[in-house]
């Protein structure tokens, strides 16, 4: 492994020693699985270009940190920082990301998803290139819902998962209906809650700015989820994030699911999952509000500015987003492992078309629209945040608030009560009231 | 000296202790085990846990994602460093305050404990600020400074009650005999004050080893120890128990097996004036 | 006995420490000032001017921020209550003769080398998860609804764990008072026919007085600042915020440094009171 290693950079000095002097590279980046493939298979980057990297690989919320940390105060500590549809529009305006304007033609910009460039862009330029990208849908087990004697419609409403989340539960045999983030945290149960509010007419602020807890359109989307978890979910929902509800579902606890798209690979892997044979997929429910509760999100590589190793960087985002590496991920692990929701040409893909999840996360993803989340009109860009630089501190406090109401330790509508006030404060504090 | 025990007595209070040690104990003995188990066995009920496959298949998937021994050799760099360094600058402030007390003493040593109760996130941008100014983001040196400082406190005040007991009358002598300041705190006091000095060294260099606020936060690829490596493995995606389990092992492991050496002298020295 | 050329000398000689400690707390501390009556947003392009005691007022009128102070006193005082007891005991029984001594005594010390990152992660995950903890197993083993330990029972399964990690510390300082007791006090004290309760209470537990002192003294300091085990286990959830994770919340999380430094300030003068309040109980204690 190692001496593969040594040999491969040593080839790759020789090759690029003509072209430019090779530069290391450090990216940081979350550990999810397909970074962490992507950081397999640098070997073929060095080989390329004969540039090298070192990686920063950080837990979700550490790397937040770490990254804002080192952006905000121009550290300079990064040539890479992996960030998300979230952070991109506002590091974008305060100019703090360098533009993705002159990637090389044998790239395809317009190749990216269009909803995917949107969300990375600010001002119409593209500041992040999208790694994968996800919406969230609904998975669930086919055998349990035959068991129900239940038929999943492509595009169910939140009345039936409700009921068929009741009729699957079989506490004896420890199968929870449905499995859904609780936990704290804005990316977490934070970005759950706010999708399916959005589905029941809720919305996080109305045109000036007012905090919207205090509506019946909130209380009936925290009272709806409360009431269908304590019946159908499983114990201690209130702590489980992304992570957890995938090792209950992987482990057959769960007869639905509604998470992100990406999730649709690793349940249906047979090697990590005990149901992999099992899964079906659909839309995430609406309420027949004109509103489905799917998000949008991607990961995305950005280049922060006044890095030394700008055009190593750009380099590196050009092989890491490209068809290219897909390809070369697919050779290596197969197609179901590429990273998903980022190229249109993937879906269009021949070898892609047979994977029982390609469409319906198109079909997911497609559907979702950031400039158009709820059904009152809102002054904010997003569907599971809203793209203010308040918003990551304010939903965090919110969703605590909400994960305590879900642990039974306050009325849902003392949690409301909270996020209301603490909400109205924090803009206040932030200038917009 | 020896107290005559019945047998008796002494096999129920073993009995006591070891059961008391071993539940203590048990977490870390427990994530040893996890460690050597595939991740679809590590959640698995603590019978079927014990009788399943053993396997290094972990140890490989964590030591193939990231350079152990480079988090490694900065952990131990980093927390030798600091505390040598806090050492060298606390010995003869500790002096001072244990042979030549002034009535502010007591008060100086209060302040410099009071400095480690300071929130270290309420002052995290004023600091990254002033490494980025002074060009030690990301180094090891940086590290070292700021851990020196914060242990410093501890560093001090260890030193100073160690100093305390030893009789000032022999420091008189050396001093009558003509010896040099230096050499009175070379030749004199140092050997008598080693098995202190040793304690102190080794709280030190654990206190720094498992520090993880800085250590996280001031570093990126290069000088990042092993608080930061296990920062990669807290929450992944799908089973992660054996995974974590690994990669803890792999982070205590040294600073425990330190520690299990050198508990005699940590013992020993493990006082901060307790005893009189 | 000092002759002034030592007394000189001796300043000197605590310069260096002194100076450095200065610096590391006034650098800090006039930059945690300066922002602290600013209105400073780094991600809405830093320093937006001087807003005067806005932050304090703010920071003070959160709804948190009692909450906060509260957890913060139920964390320290919990975790000192359980690592002095239960220390006590343990180094009582550890002062026995018992076989295998130094094999136990390893055993006792183990979890104080435990890196709080791990500890947190480690109890969080494999311990106290409702699924597949090790406790949730243990329950389900003998026929109970495992609990669910970080949502409804936060604090007190916090306590837990950081108890876990101290226990060790204050057992070390206390087995050594304890070793440190005259034989011949005890031999006297059996002589006159004082039984293990009259013995512990009116020889042993006076003894412990001053090392029980260091203990709280130094547990305080560490206690007061504690941050890794809450971030990982329930990241300031259901009741778990202490201060220190307040202050956290609005610099990292909102991106408020303005109002986050007034929360330093506000922590700094917790901790000189706790500090005063120490030096005048504890400085007394370690005098004698």
């Amino acid at each position: 492994m190692r001496m593969k290693k040594i040999i491969c950079t040593v080839a790759a000095t020789f090759l690029a020693s003509g072209v430019a002097n090779a530069d290391t590279l450090t990216i940081a980046t979350v550990n999810n699985g397909d970074m962490i493939r992507m950081q397999g298979l640098t070997d073929d980057f060095t080989a390329k270009t004969g540039h090298s990297v070192e990686w920063v690989t950080l837990e979700e919320n550490v790397l937040r940190q770490r990254v804002t940390t080192d952006i905000t105060t121009k550290g300079g500590a990064f040539d890479i920082m992996t960030i998300g549809m979230y952070e991109t529009p506002i590091w974008g305006k305060n100019g703090w990301l360098v533009p993705l304007d002159d990637l090389s033609a044998g790239y395809d910009v317009g190749d990216i998803l269009p909803a995917m460039a949107g969300g990375l862009s600010y001002d119409g330029t593209l500041f992040a290139a999208p790694f994968y990208g996800e919406s969230s849908m609904i998975m669930y087990r086919t055998d349990l819902m035959e068991k129900a004697g239940m038929s999943m419609p492509e595009a169910p409403s939140w009345s039936f998962i409700a009921k068929a989340a009741r009729e699957m539960t079989d506490r004896d045999n420890d199968i929870n209906g449905i499995c859904l983030r609780g936990k704290a945290g804005w990316g977490e149960g934070g970005a759950f809650i706010t999708a399916m509010s959005n589905s029941f007419g809720a919305r996080w602020f109305d045109e000036n700015w007012d905090a919207q807890f205090d509506t019946r359109e909130w209380s009936d989307t925290l009272n709806f989820y409360v009431n269908m978890m304590n019946d159908a979910g499983p114990a201690g929902y209130a702590t489980n994030g992304f992570n957890e509800n995938l090792s209950l579902f992987q482990q057959g606890k769960c007869g639905m699911w509604i998470d992100a798209t990406v999730a649709a690979s690793f349940v249906t892997n047979p090697k990590d999952s005990t149901v992999a044979d099992k899964v079906g997929f659909a839309l995430a429910p609406d309420n027949g509000m004109g509103v489905r509760s799917n998000w949008l999100w991607a990961w995305a590589l950005a280049i922060p500015a006044g890095t030394q190793k700008e055009d190593a960087a750009k380099q590196f985002i050009e092989w890491a987003t490209s068809n290219g590496y897909i390809e070369l991920v697919a050779a290596k692990e197969g197609w179901a492992n590429v990273p998903p929701g980022a190229r249109t040409s993937l879906y269009e893909n021949a070898n892609y078309k047979d994977i029982p999840f390609a469409k319906m996360t198109l079909d997911s993803i497609l559907s979702a629209d950031p400039n158009n989340s709820t059904v009152d009109p809102s002054p904010y860009v997003g569907i599971q945040f809203a793209a203010i630089p308040e918003f990551a501190g304010i939903a965090t406090e919110v969703s605590q608030e909400f994960s305590a109401a879900y642990a039974g330790q306050q009325s849902v509508e003392e949690a409301l009560a909270k996020a209301q006030a603490l909400t109205n404060d924090a803009m206040e504090a932030a200038g917009y009231r | 000296m020896a107290r005559t025990v019945s047998t008796r007595r002494k096999t129920l209070t073993t009995i006591a202790a070891w059961t008391i040690g071993i539940v203590i104990f048990f977490p870390i003995l427990w994530i040893i085990v996890l460690s050597f188990k595939t991740e679809g066995d590590a959640i698995k009920t603590p019978l079927e846990v014990l009788t399943s496959l053993w396997t290094f298949e972990s140890y490989a998937v964590v030591q193939e994602r990231s350079d152990y021994f480079k988090h490694f050799t900065n952990s131990v760099i980093i927390a030798l460093g600091s505390t040598l360094l806090g050492v060298l600058v606390a010995v003869p402030a500790a002096w001072s305050m244990a042979f030549v007390p002034s009535p502010r003493t007591r008060g100086i040593l209060m302040w410099m404990l009071s400095t480690k109760m300071l929130p270290a996130v309420g002052v995290l941008y004023p600091i990254y600020l002033l490494f980025i100014q002074l060009g030690i983001l990301d180094s090891r040196i940086g590290l070292v400074v700021v851990l020196m400082l914060i242990n410093l406190p501890i560093i001090v005040w260890m030193l100073y009650t160690y100093f305390r007991e030893i009789p000032g009358e022999i420091l008189e002598a050396a001093r009558m005999d003509g010896a040099t300041l230096r050499a009175e705190l070379l030749y004199v006091l140092t050997p008598m004050a080693i098995p202190g000095i040793a304690s102190t060294v080794l709280l030190n260099v654990i206190l720094a080893w498992n520090e993880a606020f800085w250590t996280l936060n001031l570093t990126a690829a290069k000088a990042a120890p092993l608080t930061a490596f296990i920062a990669s493995y807290s929450s992944p995606e799908g089973l992660f128990y054996a995974k974590l389990s690994a990669a803890s092992v792999m982070a205590i492991a040294p600073i425990l097996i330190m520690g299990w050496f050198s508990q005699k002298q940590l013992v020993r020295g493990l006082t901060f004036g307790a005893v009189k | 006995m000092a002759t002034q050329h030592s007394r000189s000398a001796a300043r000197m000689m605590m310069a260096p420490a002194t100076i450095l400690l200065l610096g590391w707390m006034l650098v800090p501390l006039t930059m945690t000032l300066y922002f602290s009556f600013k209105k400073y947003l780094p991600l809405r392009g830093g320093d937006l001017g001087w807003v005067g005691f806005d932050n304090y007022v703010r920071f003070v009128s959160s709804s948190s921020f009692w909450p906060a102070v509260a957890t913060t006193l139920v964390i320290v005082g919990g975790v000192l209550i359980i690592t002095v007891i239960l220390g006590v005991l343990l180094a009582l029984l550890l002062d026995q003769p018992i076989w295998g001594q130094g094999v136990v005594r390893i055993l006792v010390i183990a979890p104080f080398f435990v890196m709080p990152t791990v500890s947190g992660l480690v109890w969080k995950n494999m311990f106290m998860d409702p699924v597949n903890g090790f406790f949730a197993h243990l329950w389900r083993a003998v026929g109970a609804e495992p609990i669910q330990w970080l949502s409804q029972a936060s604090l007190p399964s916090l306590i837990m764990i950081i108890s876990w990690q101290w226990l060790p510390f204050a057992t070390l300082i206390l087995l050594t008072a304890i070793q440190s007791l005259d034989s011949e006090q005890r031999e006297a004290a059996e002589m006159d026919g004082a039984g293990p309760i009259g013995r512990f209470s009116f020889i042993i537990l006076p003894h412990l007085a001053r090392a029980i002192t260091v203990v709280v003294l130094i547990q305080t300091i560490f206690l007061l600042s504690i941050f890794a085990e809450i971030f990982v286990t329930t990241a300031g959830a259901f009741g778990t915020k202490t201060l220190t994770y307040l202050i956290f919340q609005r610099v990292l999380e909102s991106q408020n440094v303005g109002l986050g430094s007034a929360g330093g300030v506000y922590a700094i003068i917790l901790a000189n009171i706790v500090a005063i309040f120490l030096m005048r109980v504890v400085g007394k204690n370690l005098d004698r």
